[in-house]
C-alpha cells in the first residue's frame, strides 16, 4: 500500500498499480477510454489526465496520464485541477471532431461510454468547423454491426480481439486521423469471442446485430442476474427483455468466472427464447393423433388419469436443479434418470467421483488464467467450453509476465509486457482428437482417439510419478510431465466430451501424481451442459437405457426438457405414453402423449451447477405469459393432482428442500424472496429511466395491467428499488451508476477494479472447495482399463463438437444457426485419399445411416475419424468404430458463414 | 580547419568525393575500430565516449556513452542477443546531413557501429534507412559488402573472437519511424507507432532485447574519438558541447548547403559566412534552427551559439542542426500551414492530441490563410498549441515537436496572423 493524496484527501492505494486503476478502485470519477481492466494500459487516448505535484510546495505540478503512472508512496495528485480538467475537455473535443452526431439512431445511445465521458469532461460546444471523415462499413457476419464513422480510435477493439482473444482477422489499418478498424475485406469475424467487441468498444462502432434488429434503449430493457445455459462454464449474464422478447445478452461480471468476457455461443445463443417453435400451450394428443390445446387442466387431468406408480422421470442436464429435483421427488429416486446417455453418464459419474475424492483445487476461470503450466487432455475446450479456452490463452502468458516483472515492467503496462515477452509462452500441452484453436499456443500436441489419449494420460501420470525430470526422454508424455511437475500452479483440464471415463481417471492420476510432488495442482473436469453435474449429483437410480426399456415396456415417462433423439438412436425411443415438458418443439415433444409448455431459463428462477460444481442462481428476467410455466411448477401441479406430497409453493421452498447432503451449501446459494436492500427495498429489474410503462402494451389493451408482484425473488418488476451495488452479487440485475450509463459502470459494483463484486461473487461450490482438501481416496488413483486399438479396417470413431451448433439450445438461436455447419467428419488427408473423398465431399457413415461432409485435418491420426456431434441432422454416435465409404451423391449443405470457424 | 579537425567529412573533401574502403583506410579508417576491439574493454569504450561528451546527433542530444551504459553487461546480462540499430530514417524537413554521410563516407558509419556493437556486446546491427534514400542505400550496402569482404564485419572481426552482423532495413516510409521505438516496431514488422516508455530500448528494445538506437551522425563521431581521445574531441567544440556538428542551411540564402563546423558555432557565422547571407532583396524573418519541428528563432537570436544548451535557453532546440531560413517574402501563416499539414499527415494515429489535434490546427490555418479566418481562431490555435505542446500530454514527442513552429510563429509573427483574420486575405498573395 502507498499513501497518496488526491485532491487534498489521503488514500491508501496499491503501490505499483497504475494510478487510473487505483483511482477507479476508490470509485473516483476519472474519465478514460483506452484503458480496460482486462487489457491494461497503453496511454493512447490521453483522457485520464491528472496533475502530478512534486511535493507540498509544488503548486504548478505536471500534467500526466494516470493510466501510465505507477502509484508510489507520498504521491500528490489532483483530478480536479482546472488545467487537467481543461485538458480532458480538450481531448473530448478532439475526439468529437469526426464523431457523427447520430446518437438518436445509434445503438450505443444511452449506454455509451463516449457520451458519459463527454458529459463528465464538460465538452458541450462544438468549435471544429472542418469536414468529418467518413468510411464505408464492412459486413462482419451475423453477430456484429460495423459503423466506423463513430470510431474514436481508442484501439480497444484490436487490443481485445488480437492481443487478448488471439483473433487474426481484425486489425488497425491506415494512420494519422484516418485509422480504420476492421477486416482486410468484408466477411465474418472468425473469433468465437468477437461479440465482446460490442462491450469493449466505448461507442457504437461494433454493435450487437441481432439486438439492432429488435432494438430498445438500455434504459428500456428489463433484466435480471442470470447464468448462461449454453455450456457448463456457467458464465454470468444479463439477459435483457422488452415487449416479451429476449433482446440481448450482456456480460455480467463475476470476479472468479467470466469476469469481463463471454463467448459468442453465450452472447448470441439465447434467441431460442424467442423461437417460433416455442411450445406455448399444453397439449394432449387426441385419438386422431393431433395435439389438442385444451388448457392446463385438461393436460393435468390426462396425466392424472393413469396411476402414479407407473411413472418414471427422465431429467435433463439443461433443466434447472430444482426441476430435476422436483421430478426425482415425484417419481422416486429409483425411477429417476438423469437423462444422459449411459456412456456420458458414466463419464460424468467418474468426474464427480474424482471431484469427491478431493486432493486438488477445482479452478475457477480466474484461477485457470493464473496457471503457469497447463495440460488439456482429450477435451476440445475451444468448442465445448470456449470461455475456458480463452482463460487458457491468458495462462499461456504467465512466462511473459514473469519476464516483464524481472525487467521491472509493471503487469498493467500492456505494450511493454507484450513487447518484452514477444512470443514467449508458458508450457501448454494439448492432447486431442483433432487440431484445436489453441494449438498455436501449445508447447506440444498429441493426437488420437479417446482411448489413445487416455493411455497417453496414464503415461504422463506415470512419468510425473517416476521423476521424469531426471530422465532425458523427449516424448510428449515426458516433456509434459516435466513441465507440470516443475510448475508452481500446474493445471490439468479434461472432460466428458469423449464420454471416456478412462480419460477422466488418467487426468485425475496426473493431478494426484503432481500433488504428491508437493505442488498446488488444479484439475478441471468439464461436463457438456449447463447443469450436467447438478442432475448427475441427484444420483437417479435409472440409466437411460433402462428407462428407455421401461418405456418400451409401456411405462409412462415424464421427460423433462430433454430431446432424447439427441442422446440415443431413434429406434430405441418409444414416447407413446410420455409426458414431455419442454420449451421448444423437439422430435421428442412431437411424439409425446402430453406436452407441457416449459419456461426457458430467462423466464424462471432456478439453479445450475457448473463445471466447478458451483451452484449459481439465475433469476427470472421476464414473465413468459400464457400457460408457459417453470417446469418445477408443472411437476408440482402434477404431484398435487396425483395426490403427492410435493408441497413447494415457491422456488425457495424447493431449493431448501433440495439443500441436504452434498447440496447442503445451497442454503447459502443466493438471497431468497424475503431479502430486502436497506430500507425494505427490493432490487429493481428496470433502470430508473425505464419508459413507457403505462403505454407499452396500449396497442393490445388500453388498460394498463397491474405490475406483477414478484413473490419468488428479491427482484421487482419495477424501476423502483435499490441497485446501488452493495447488495449480494447474486442480485445485481444491471450495472448503472450516476454518470456511468455504459457497462463501464461495473467498477462501481466491485470491491476494487477487477476484484470480487462488492457484495461478493455469486454462487456456492458444492464439492472440492473444502479447506485443506486431503489426500485422494485410494480408489481414485486406480489404473482404469482402457479400450484397445481397433482392428478389421474400421475407423475409430471420435466425438468432436462445434462451438456453434453442437449445443442444443444455442443451435436453436437464429444468429447461431447462421454460423452452424452441416454435419461433418474430420479425416486425416491420407485416409480421405484412401476413401477417395476430398475436402467438402461426402462420406457415408454406415453405423449412423447418414452422410457427412469431409473436412481434412492433418492432426487427426490415420485410422481415426472425428464425427461432429450435436449439429442439426447429425446422427447419434453410439459405437467405438464406424465404417466409412465415399458418397458420390452427397450435396454440400453448409453456407459460407457457417464454415468460417475452422476446427483448428 | 584541417581535415582532422573535421573527422566526419574532412576526408571526403580531401579525397574529392565519396570514399571507398581503400581510400577510407588511407585516411586512417578502421584504425579506431581495430584499436577498440583489440586493445579496449567494452567498458573502456563506453567510458571514453562518456568522457568525450558525445551527445546524440539525431536531435535530442542525449549523452551517447550514458545511453550505451544502460545496456546490461557482464553478470547483469542474460546472455541473450542484443541489438545495435542505426537510425538513418532522415525525414525531418530541411534536413539532409545523414544523407551526405551515407553517400560519401559510409564506412565511417560502419566503423562507428562496429565500435558501438563491441561496446554494448551486440551481435547484430541494423541500419534503418529512409525508403527514398536510394543512393545512400547503395553506397552503404557497397560499404557493408566491402567490410564483410575484408573481415571487418561478420565472424571474428580483426582476428578477435567478436562477431557482428550488419544489415540494412529499408523503411516503408513514415516520418514517425525516426522516433526510436516506432522505428523498432517497424523493424519488427509491426505498426510504426512509438512504444510506452519505460521500458527504454537499452533494457527492452528490438524483439524485447537490449537495444541501442543511435543516429547516423552520432555513430560517425565515434571512430575519431577512439583514435584521438576524449580531450581532442572535447577541444573540437566551441562551448560546452564537444566535437563537430554538421550544420546545414536551406532557404533564400546565397549558398545553401552543409558544413562540418565546431559545435557551438554562432548562427550568424553559419548563415552569413558559410551560407553566404541572404540573397539580394530578401530579409531574414525567422529561422527554424534544427529542422521543421523546432521553434522559430528570429534576427535577434542570430548571435547565439548553435549548441544544445544555448538554443534551448532561447526557447527552441538545436535539433538536427540543419536550419530553414524564412525570408520576408514567405507568409508565416502559410509556412505554418505547410508544416502542420506535413506533421498531421505523418502522425501515426495512436494518441488523440496528435491524431486529432494536428488536423484541426491544419484546418484552421488553411482557413486563415485562405481568408476564412474568424475572430477567436488565434486563441483557439493557441489553446490547441498549448495542449498539444506539453511533452507529457502526448504519447511521444511527435506532436509537441510538430506544434513548435506554430507556437513560436504565433508569438513572433502575431501581426501576420492577425492581418489575415482582420482583412480576410493573405497579405502575401
Amino acid at each position: 500500500m502507498a499513501r497518496v493524496n488526491i485532491d487534498g484527501k489521503d488514500y491508501d492505494l496499491e503501490a505499483g498499480q497504475n494510478l487510473l486503476h487505483a483511482c477507479l478502485s476508490e470509485r473516483l470519477d476519472l474519465p478514460y477510454f483506452c484503458w480496460h481492466p482486462a487489457l491494461g494500459a497503453v496511454g493512447s487516448c490521453r483522457l485520464c489526465a491528472i496533475i502530478d505535484y512534486a511535493d507540498e510546495a509544488d503548486q504548478r505540478g505536471r500534467l500526466q496520464m494516470a493510466c501510465t503512472m505507477p502509484v508510489r508512496e507520498g504521491m500528490r495528485v489532483s483530478i480536479a485541477a482546472p488545467f487537467a480538467a481543461d485538458f480532458r475537455k480538450q481531448v473530448i473535443e478532439w475526439l468529437m471532431e469526426n464523431h457523427p452526431h447520430d446518437c438518436p439512431v445509434c445503438e450505443e445511445g444511452g449506454e455509451c461510454h463516449l457520451q458519459d465521458m463527454t458529459v463528465m469532461a464538460g465538452h458541450s460546444m462544438r468549435r471544429y468547423a472542418g469536414r468529418k471523415r467518413t468510411w464505408e462499413n464492412q459486413y462482419l457476419g451475423p453477430f456484429l454491426g460495423h459503423e466506423m464513422n463513430r470510431c474514436i480510435t481508442c484501439y480497444r477493439c484490436v487490443r481485445y480481439y488480437r492481443d487478448y482473444a488471439g483473433g487474426k482477422d481484425l486489425d488497425a489499418f491506415g494512420s494519422r486521423s484516418r485509422m480504420f478498424f476492421g477486416r482486410q475485406e468484408d466477411g465474418v469475424l472468425e473469433s468465437e469471442f468477437a461479440g465482446n467487441l460490442v462491450e469493449v468498444c466505448p461507442t457504437g462502432v461494433f454493435t450487437d446485430k441481432p439486438f439492432s434488429q429488435v432494438y430498445s434503449r438500455k434504459w428500456d430493457l428489463q433484466s435480471a442476474p442470470s447464468v448462461c445455459p449454453n455450456c457448463a462454464v456457467g458464465c454470468n449474464t444479463f439477459p435483457a427483455e422488452r415487449y416479451g422478447l429476449l433482446k440481448r445478452v450482456h456480460n455480467r461480471y463475476h470476479g472468479q468466472l467470466n469476469r469481463y468476457f463471454l463467448c459468442d455461443r453465450g452472447r448470441y445463443g439465447s434467441h431460442f427464447v424467442n423461437h417460433d417453435k416455442r411450445i406455448r400451450q399444453a397439449g394432449v394428443r387426441g385419438p386422431d393423433g393431433v395435439f389438442e390445446a385444451g388448457g392446463e387442466d385438461a393436460a393435468l387431468e390426462a396425466i392424472a388419469a393413469r396411476p402414479r406408480a407407473d411413472l418414471i422421470g427422465i431429467g435433463s442436464p439443461r433443466a434447472s436443479l430444482e426441476a430435476n429435483f422436483a421430478l426425482k421427488q415425484l417419481v422416486g429416486g429409483a425411477n429417476f434418470c438423469a437423462g444422459l446417455a449411459d456412456d456420458e453418464a458414466a463419464a460424468v459419474r467418474a468426474a464427480l467421483d474424482v471431484y469427491r475424492g478431493g486432493g486438488f483445487r477445482i479452478p475457477s476461470l480466474a484461477e485457470i488464467e493464473q496457471a503457469d503450466a497447463v495440460l488439456v487432455l482429450g477435451e476440445d475446450i475451444a468448442n465445448t467450453a470456449p470461455r475456458v479456452a480463452l482463460a487458457v490463452r491468458q495462462a499461456s502468458r504467465a512466462v511473459a509476465f514473469d519476464m516483464a516483472a524481472s525487467a521491472g515492467i509493471p503487469s498493467w503496462q500492456d505494450a511493454g509486457v507484450r513487447g518484452h515477452g514477444q512470443s514467449a509462452k508458458s508450457p501448454l500441452f494439448i492432447a486431442s482428437v483433432a487440431s484445436t484453436r489453441i494449438d498455436e499456443l501449445a508447447t506440444a500436441t498429441s493426437h488420437g482417439a479417446a482411448p489413445d489419449l487416455a493411455r497417453l494420460g496414464f503415461a504422463i501420470a506415470a512419468a510425473v510419478g517416476a521423476d521424469a525430470e531426471q530422465s532425458g526422454a523427449d516424448d510428449f508424455a515426458a516433456v509434459a510431465a516435466r513441465a507440470l511437475a516443475a510448475a508452481e500452479r500446474p493445471l490439468v483440464i479434461a472432460g466428458t466430451e469423449a464420454r471416456e471415463p478412462a480419460l477422466i481417471q488418467a487426468a485425475a492420476n496426473i493431478a494426484h501424481a503432481i500433488k504428491r510432488k508437493g505442488r498446488d495442482v488444479a484439475l478441471a473436469l468439464m461436463p457438456m451442459e449447463a447443469n450436467s453435474y447438478g442432475v448427475a449429483m441427484l444420483d437417479g437410480g435409472l440409466t437411460l437405457s433402462a428407462a428407455l426399456q421401461r418405456m418400451q415396456d409401456g411405462a409412462r415417462a415424464l421427460v423433462l426438457e430433454n430431446d432424447l433423439h439427441r442422446r440415443v438412436a431413434k429406434t430405441q425411443i418409444e414416447l407413446g405414453n410420455a409426458v414431455v415438458l419442454d420449451a421448444l418443439e423437439t422430435p421428442t415433444a412431437d411424439a409425446a402423449a402430453v406436452v407441457l409448455p416449459a419456461a426457458t431459463y430467462a423466464e424462471q428462477t432456478g439453479t445450475f451447477v457448473n463445471y466447478e460444481t458451483r451452484a449459481q442462481r439465475f433469476y427470472q428476467v421476464f414473465e413468459p405469459g400464457g400457460e408457459v410455466a417453470p417446469s418445477w411448477r408443472w411437476i408440482a401441479a402434477i404431484a398435487r393432482r396425483c395426490g403427492g406430497e410435493a408441497d413447494w409453493a415457491h422456488i425457495d421452498d424447493l431449493t431448501a428442500a433440495c439443500a441436504s447432503g452434498e447440496f447442503a451449501p445451497l442454503a447459502e446459494l443466493a438471497p431468497g424472496a424475503g431479502f430486502r436492500v436497506r430500507a425494505n427495498a427490493k432490487v429493481p429489474r428496470q433502470p430508473h429511466r425505464y419508459s413507457g410503462r403505462t403505454a407499452m402494451r396500449a396497442n393490445l389493451d388500453i388498460h394498463e395491467p397491474k405490475a406483477t408482484v414478484d413473490e419468488e425473488t428479491p427482484l421487482a418488476y419495477s424501476m423502483e428499488g435499490e441497485n446501488a451495488g452493495d447488495q449480494p452479487g447474486a442480485v445485481v440485475p444491471y450495472v448503472w451508476s450516476p454518470g456511468w450509463n455504459s457497462n463501464q459502470a461495473v467498477f462501481k459494483f466491485q470491491q476494487e477494479v477487477g476484484g470480487p463484486l462488492a457484495g461478493g461473487d455469486p454462487g456456492v461450490c458444492l464439492l472440492g472447495r473444502a479447506e485443506g482438501a486431503g489426500e485422494p481416496a485410494a480408489d481414485t488413483v486406480r489404473q482404469a482399463s482402457v479400450p484397445q486399438p481397433l482392428q478389421n479396417g474400421a475407423y475409430a470413431a471420435a466425438r468432436v463438437h462445434h462451438v456453434f451448433g453442437s449445443d442444443e439450445l444455442s443451435a436453436a438461436s437464429a444468429p447461431i444457426l447462421e454460423r452452424t455447419p452441416a454435419p461433418y467428419v474430420l479425416l486425416n488427408p491420407a485416409d480421405a485419399k484412401k476413401l477417395q473423398a476430398a475436402e467438402g465431399a461426402g462420406v457415408r457413415i454406415d453405423e449412423l445411416g447418414m452422410s457427412a461432409e469431409v473436412r481434412l485435418d492433418n492432426a487427426v491420426r490415420p485410422g481415426v475419424v472425428g464425427i461432429a456431434q450435436g449439429l442439426p441432422g447429425a446422427g447419434v454416435l453410439a459405437t467405438a468404430a464406424v465404417h466409412l465409404a465415399a458418397d458420390p451423391d452427397f450435396v454440400r449443405a453448409s453456407s459460407g458463414d457457417a464454415n468460417v470457424i475452422a476446427r483448428g | 580547419m584541417t581535415a582532422t579537425d573535421r573527422p566526419l567529412i574532412g576526408p571526403v573533401d580531401a579525397a574529392g568525393g565519396a570514399l571507398d574502403l581503400v581510400s577510407y583506410e588511407s585516411y586512417g579508417g578502421y584504425a579506431g575500430a581495430r584499436a577498440a576491439l583489440t586493445s579496449m574493454a567494452p567498458a573502456e569504450v563506453i567510458d571514453l565516449v562518456k568522457e568525450a561528451n558525445l551527445r546524440g546527433r539525431g536531435g535530442a542530444g542525449f549523452p551517447t556513452g550514458m545511453k550505451w551504459g544502460f545496456v546490461p553487461q557482464g553478470d547483469a546480462a542474460d546472455g541473450g542477443p542484443k541489438y545495435l540499430v542505426c537510425n538513418a530514417d532522415e525525414m525531418e524537413p530541411g534536413t539532409f546531413k545523414d544523407r551526405f554521410l551515407l553517400e560519401n563516407n559510409p564506412h565511417l558509419l560502419v566503423e562507428g557501429m562496429i565500435v558501438g556493437a563491441w561496446a554494448i556486446g551486440a551481435g547484430r546491427g541494423y541500419v534503418f534507412i529512409r525508403g527514398e534514400y536510394h543512393k545512400p542505400y547503395r553506397q552503404l550496402q557497397r560499404a557493408i559488402d566491402e567490410a564483410y569482404a575484408k573481415g571487418y564485419l561478420g565472424r571474428g572481426i580483426f582476428g578477435t573472437g567478436f562477431d557482428f552482423e550488419l544489415r540494412i532495413h529499408r523503411s516503408a516510409g513514415r516520418y514517425i519511424c525516426g522516433e526510436e521505438t516506432a522505428l523498432l516496431n517497424a523493424l519488427e514488422g509491426k505498426r510504426a507507432q512509438p512504444r510506452q516508455k519505460p521500458p527504454f530500448p537499452p533494457a527492452s528494445g528490438a524483439w524485447g532485447r537490449p537495444t541501442i538506437v543511435n543516429n547516423v551522425e552520432t555513430f560517425c563521431n565515434v571512430p575519431a574519438i577512439i583514435r584521438n581521445g576524449a580531450q581532442w574531441y572535447q577541444a573540437l567544440g566551441i562551448g560546452d558541447d564537444a566535437g563537430t556538428k554538421l550544420y546545414g542551411v536551406s532557404g533564400r540564402v546565397n549558398n545553401p548547403g552543409l558544413w562540418e563546423l565546431p559545435i557551438g558555432t554562432p548562427i550568424r557565422e553559419i548563415i552569413e559566412e558559410h551560407a553566404g547571407g541572404m540573397r539580394d532583396g530578401y530579409r531574414l524573418r525567422g529561422v527554424l534552427p534544427g529542422g521543421a519541428s523546432t521553434d522559430f528563432l528570429v534576427a535577434e537570436h542570430l548571435d547565439l551559439a548553435m549548441d544544445y544548451g544555448t538554443i534551448q535557453a532561447a526557447g527552441s532546440r538545436m535539433g538536427t542542426g540543419t536550419m530553414i531560413v524564412m525570408d520576408d517574402s514567405i507568409c508565416p501563416v502559410d509556412m505554418c500551414r505547410n508544416l502542420e499539414h506535413f506533421f498531421a499527415q505523418e502522425s501515426c494515429g495512436f494518441c488523440t492530441p496528435c491524431r486529432d489535434g494536428l488536423p484541426w490546427v491544419e484546418q484552421m490555418l488553411t482557413d486563415i490563410e485562405e481568408g476564412r479566418g474568424k475572430e477567436g481562431d488565434l486563441e483557439l490555435l493557441e489553446r490547441n498549441a498549448m495542449f498539444i505542446g506539453g511533452v507529457t500530454n502526448t504519447f511521444c514527442l511527435h506532436a509537441p515537436g510538430a506544434i513548435e513552429p506554430l507556437a513560436s510563429g504565433l508569438r513572433y509573427f502575431r501581426e501576420d496572423f492577425e492581418a489575415h483574420v482582420k482583412t480576410g486575405r493573405c497579405p502575401y498573395r
